[in-house]
């Protein structure tokens, strides 16, 4: 099977990979370029733990092609922090303590920046479903809220 | 040292404050390994082949197309795993669940695995092995499966437990009886008498993680296993009994774990792929699908449950009874013993009686789900204690109140209880502002009670003071939510310095003394138990160091505030020194500081919990939704309080999946129908409430700070809790979890044609 080539840009930086066709982005993230930060809860775009934003969108990356990611703009969770400064919401969720086990973590962070990107004040109610294509099974999602409720509050004074 | 883990009333400094976690921060970064994060050089990409059918024969299996594909390096099948269990019929059964050997026993059932070079080769090859079935009658459900009748599914299995051996051999492995008093009597003695009968459905931990391993296995005999667990340590010494290795040879590693809430407590995977790396030469890596953790984990048992309870007009209970029947898998279980200890040891009875039977069935192998068969028990329990309020006309807490077990009750499973909190959580519930909120049309409240035993188990932990004065902390329980951060917490409180110096790890099975697997709710309260004498025992060499470097009797320094204090007025001039002074020092003094302990946690104090909740039921549709929702938990004492509420939601928001929504449907065929979260819906964001807690704090005696398991109770009352809700807001009694839509349309048409 003949790969292809893709040049796309991820957190900012320019990357090449050759990847099969029916190959996912989420496969090429994690096999082929190191980036194991997005999981594989589900394979099916059920579970949320695989999402990432391209070119301004939230997606599952287990439902991408890697080939699609062609001349576009990828943004995981290793890109979220800048440097050493955490993301207000990285911050939130460690003090609010918003995962206990964290393997659903880095698809609710990027899920919640997706959300306050385009909602900076959400209601609750529009936290709850912003968020419901993410899974979490150990926090009952009360801690998770509070995080993002907080971080909107924080990043809305900065 | 002699240990003394009584309960001493201390004031403390850092336990009971909330920190940051230590491992917070690679979590939010996307940094932490999990199972499937770990590669090793010239790593295989192992997939396992499984049987579509719920009960064959297996006849034969042709690996030799499989074998000849390109890039193919290696298939094995139960021929590569010999039996090496020696009559240990359930380590076979384990060996025999990883890798069918003669009968497939549900649908899911590893029959054969393969490693190649990449996942699409592996795919490709296990289209290409050829499996002869005969295919065998099944049975999928509990009561089906108890009845004569019913497709055999062992026929070597005749049930124990009973006064004589039966003749036939039966799907119901065994019989347990636990209780005091005569219950006839009692239900003679009694005004009114509830007898109900309740069902359950199987579900699913639902953890986010697929299991996930990487193997490695040596020609030199020597091996290392990378694994998302609750318990490295028994998946090494299963493992290795399993493949013939020596234990200490085999090297197991926890990864990071996303989640396992029991279901990570057992090998299915891991033997497999070691098998395969040994017969390849090569590290394999082996994960799950999420179709594969439906069809091929161990969920928890489907239930069927009788109970009845009497009581006098002033709502003294006189007697309890209920017969218990809980799914297992195609192997023996004790999940039924369990529910019939658990069932009422909520409360104070001078007689009661359960018995419990353990049912084979063409399912998964039943593995532990947070207090594992006490939510079950639970639901039918206290919907029946609900009942019997209502007959006699007396308010839900107060019949509980009057009832509830206490100190020096004797427990309906045997022992005396010591201080318990299922008095006091009522109470707190009694006096909750929840409990006077108004309620809309098509609301209801309910509340309910749940218990869990607890654990302690076989600990080990290492304190390594480095020379700059941060301490190491080795633990060898699985962190499987934030239990670092607490044993930081009290290692710091020990020492008495800085949380912020202290970084606990969770050590391999190369580097610690063996530890029991995280269950139970084990990992804090035994855990920090091992901490505190392994600080303690770094203390007595701090002493012995500043006693050294002063020149005076150690009995003469004492250990105050991170400090080693010479006590006298001898000593007027001696300054004190420091943790970071003397560690300085040790070079010079006598080498590395570090403090050991090596103990059985014995004492875990007995976990009870009373949640409050509030639904809304939609008459058109049966859809139900939790609009408000309470936990009151006694935690002995909260180490890390943000992570003993998270427990308490956590176990709450599963209890509300479980009860509305979460479960197994098997088609005619003895298919699971339903295997991936499209269809399995456990609960989302937009489905939830926020959930609020209360923790009490009623010490328990055997722990030196008064430490009680957290982690399992929160799910024992949410199915009860919700049916009663239910019942309050439409008027029927819901005896089937989940109450999903169908099942309460159901109710309420059945209600209404009377």
């Amino acid at each position: 099977m003949a790969g292809v080539a893709v040049s796309t840009t991820i957190n900012g930086d320019a990357v090449e990979y050759l990847c099969q066709p029916d190959e996912t982005l989420l496969e090429v993230l994690r096999d082929r370029l190191g980036l194991t930060g997005a999981k594989e809860g589900c394979g099916t775009g059920d579970c949320g733990a695989c999402s990432v934003i391209v070119d301004g969108r939230l997606v599952c990356s287990c439902l991408v092609l890697g080939a699609e990611a062609e001349g576009r703009k990828v943004e995981t969770i290793e890109g979220m922090a800048h440097g050493d400064q955490l993301h207000p919401l990285q911050q939130k969720f460690l003090e609010h303590a918003a995962l206990q086990c964290g393997v659903c973590t880095p698809g609710f962070l990027i899920a919640a920046k997706d959300l306050l990107e385009k909602n900076p004040s959400p209601t609750e109610e529009e936290i709850r479903f912003g968020l419901a294509g993410n899974l979490c099974r150990c926090t009952g999602y009360d801690k998770i809220v509070r995080a993002v409720q907080d971080a909107a509050n924080v990043m809305k004074g900065a | 040292m002699n240990f003394d883990p009584r309960f001493s009333g201390r004031q403390f400094a850092s336990v009971g404050t909330r920190p940051i976690r230590p491992d917070g921060i690679d979590k939010v970064t996307g940094r932490a390994r999990y199972g499937a994060d770990f590669n090793m050089a010239g790593q295989l990409v192992g997939r396992v082949l499984r049987s579509p059918h719920a009960h064959a024969v297996i006849k034969s299996i042709d690996t030799s197309k499989a074998e000849k594909l390109a890039g193919v390096k290696a298939v094995i099948t139960a021929k590569d795993l010999p039996d090496l269990t020696d009559g240990d019929a359930a380590m076979y059964d384990i060996l025999d669940n990883c890798m069918a050997r003669k009968k497939a026993l549900y649908d899911g059932h590893a029959v054969a695995a393969v490693a190649a070079i990449d996942a699409r080769i592996a795919r490709q090859a296990l289209k290409l092995i050829e499996v002869e079935y005969e295919v065998l009658p099944h049975v999928t459900d509990v009561d089906e499966a108890a009845h004569h009748h019913a497709p055999l599914i062992n026929d070597q299995v005749f049930t124990e437990g009973l006064e004589e051996k039966p003749a036939k051999p039966s799907n119901v492995t065994k019989r347990t009886q636990f209780g005091h008093g005569d219950v006839h009597k009692g239900f003679a003695e009694a005004d009114f008498v509830v007898e109900r009968s309740f069902k359950t459905e199987q579900t699913h931990q639902g953890y986010i993680e697929p299991h996930a391993c990487v193997a490695s296995v040596n020609a030199d005999g020597t091996a290392d296993l990378w694994v998302c667990t609750q318990g490295h340590f028994v998946y090494r010494q299963h493992c290795a009994q399993l493949l013939g290795l020596e234990a200490s040879k085999l090297r197991v590693t926890s990864s990071e774990i996303g989640g396992g809430f029991g279901g990570k407590t057992h090998v299915w995977a891991e033997p497999v792929a070691l098998a395969l790396s040994r017969k390849a030469g090569r590290p394999v890596k082996l994960v799950m699908t999420r179709d594969e953790v439906f069809r091929a984990s161990g969920p928890t048992s489907a239930t069927s449950i009788d109970v009845k309870i009497g009581a006098k007009k002033d709502g003294t209970i006189t007697a309890a009874e209920a017969t218990l029947r809980y799914s297992s898998g195609p192997y023996a279980g004790s999940w039924a013993e369990i529910g019939a200890m658990t069932a009422f040891a909520c409360y104070k009875l001078e007689n009661v009686k359960t018995v419990g039977y353990e049912v084979l069935v063409n399912r998964p192998k039943t593995a532990a789900y947070r207090a594992p068969s006490a939510p079950m028990a639970a639901f039918a329990v206290e919907s029946a204690v609900d009942e019997l309020a209502k007959e006699l006309g007396m308010d839900a807490v107060d019949f509980r109140i009057k009832n509830a077990a206490q100190e020096g009750t004797r427990a309906s499973y045997g022992p005396v209880y010591g201080p318990i909190g299922i008095g006091p959580t009522l109470e707190a519930v009694k006096h909750h502002p929840h409990m006077k909120a108004p309620l809309k049309a098509n609301q209801g409240r309910g509340m309910a009670c749940g218990f869990w035993f607890n654990f302690g188990g076989q600990t080990c932990t290492d304190l390594n003071i480095g020379m700059d004065g941060s301490v190491s902390l080795a633990v060898g329980t699985v962190d499987v939510g934030g239990s670092r951060a607490s044993l930081s917490l009290v290692a710091a409180e020990e020492l008495g310095i800085d949380y912020s110096h202290v970084k606990a790890i969770v050590a391999d099975t190369s580097s610690l003394g063996y530890n029991d697997m995280t269950d139970g709710s084990r990992g804090t309260f035994s855990s920090s138990m091992a901490t505190i004498s392994a600080a303690r025992n770094a203390i007595k060499i701090l002493r012995e160091r500043a006693a050294q470097t002063w020149d005076i009797p150690v009995e003469d320094v004492h250990w105050e505030k991170g400090h080693a204090i010479a006590k006298g007025e001898k000593y007027g001039n001696l300054s004190p020194l420091s943790l970071k002074e003397i560690a300085a020092a040790s070079g010079k003094t006598g080498g590395p500081i570090a403090g050991h302990s090596e103990l059985v946690a014995d004492g875990a104090g007995v976990s009870f919990a009373t949640h409050i909740c509030d639904v809304e039921v939609d008459p058109e549709t049966g859809s139900t939704r939790v609009i408000r929702y309470t936990v009151v938990q006694d935690a002995g004492k909260a180490v890390h309080p943000t992570y003993v509420e998270g427990q308490y939601q956590g176990g709450a928001a599963q209890g509300i999946g479980w009860a509305l929504n979460e479960e197994y449907i098997y088609g005619k065929d003895g298919r699971l129908q339903n295997a991936g979260f499209l269809d399995y819906r456990i609960p989302v964001c937009s489905d939830l409430p926020m959930i609020d807690t209360q923790i009490l704090e009623i010490p328990n005696p055997n722990h030196p700070y008064g430490v009680r398991g957290v982690g399992e109770t929160s799910i024992v009352p949410p199915l009860a809790a919700i049916a009663n809700a239910v019942s309050n807001a439409v008027g029927v009694r819901m005896t089937h979890i989940p109450m999903s839509p169908p099942r309460i349309l159901a109710a309420l048409d059945a209600e209404r044609e009377g």
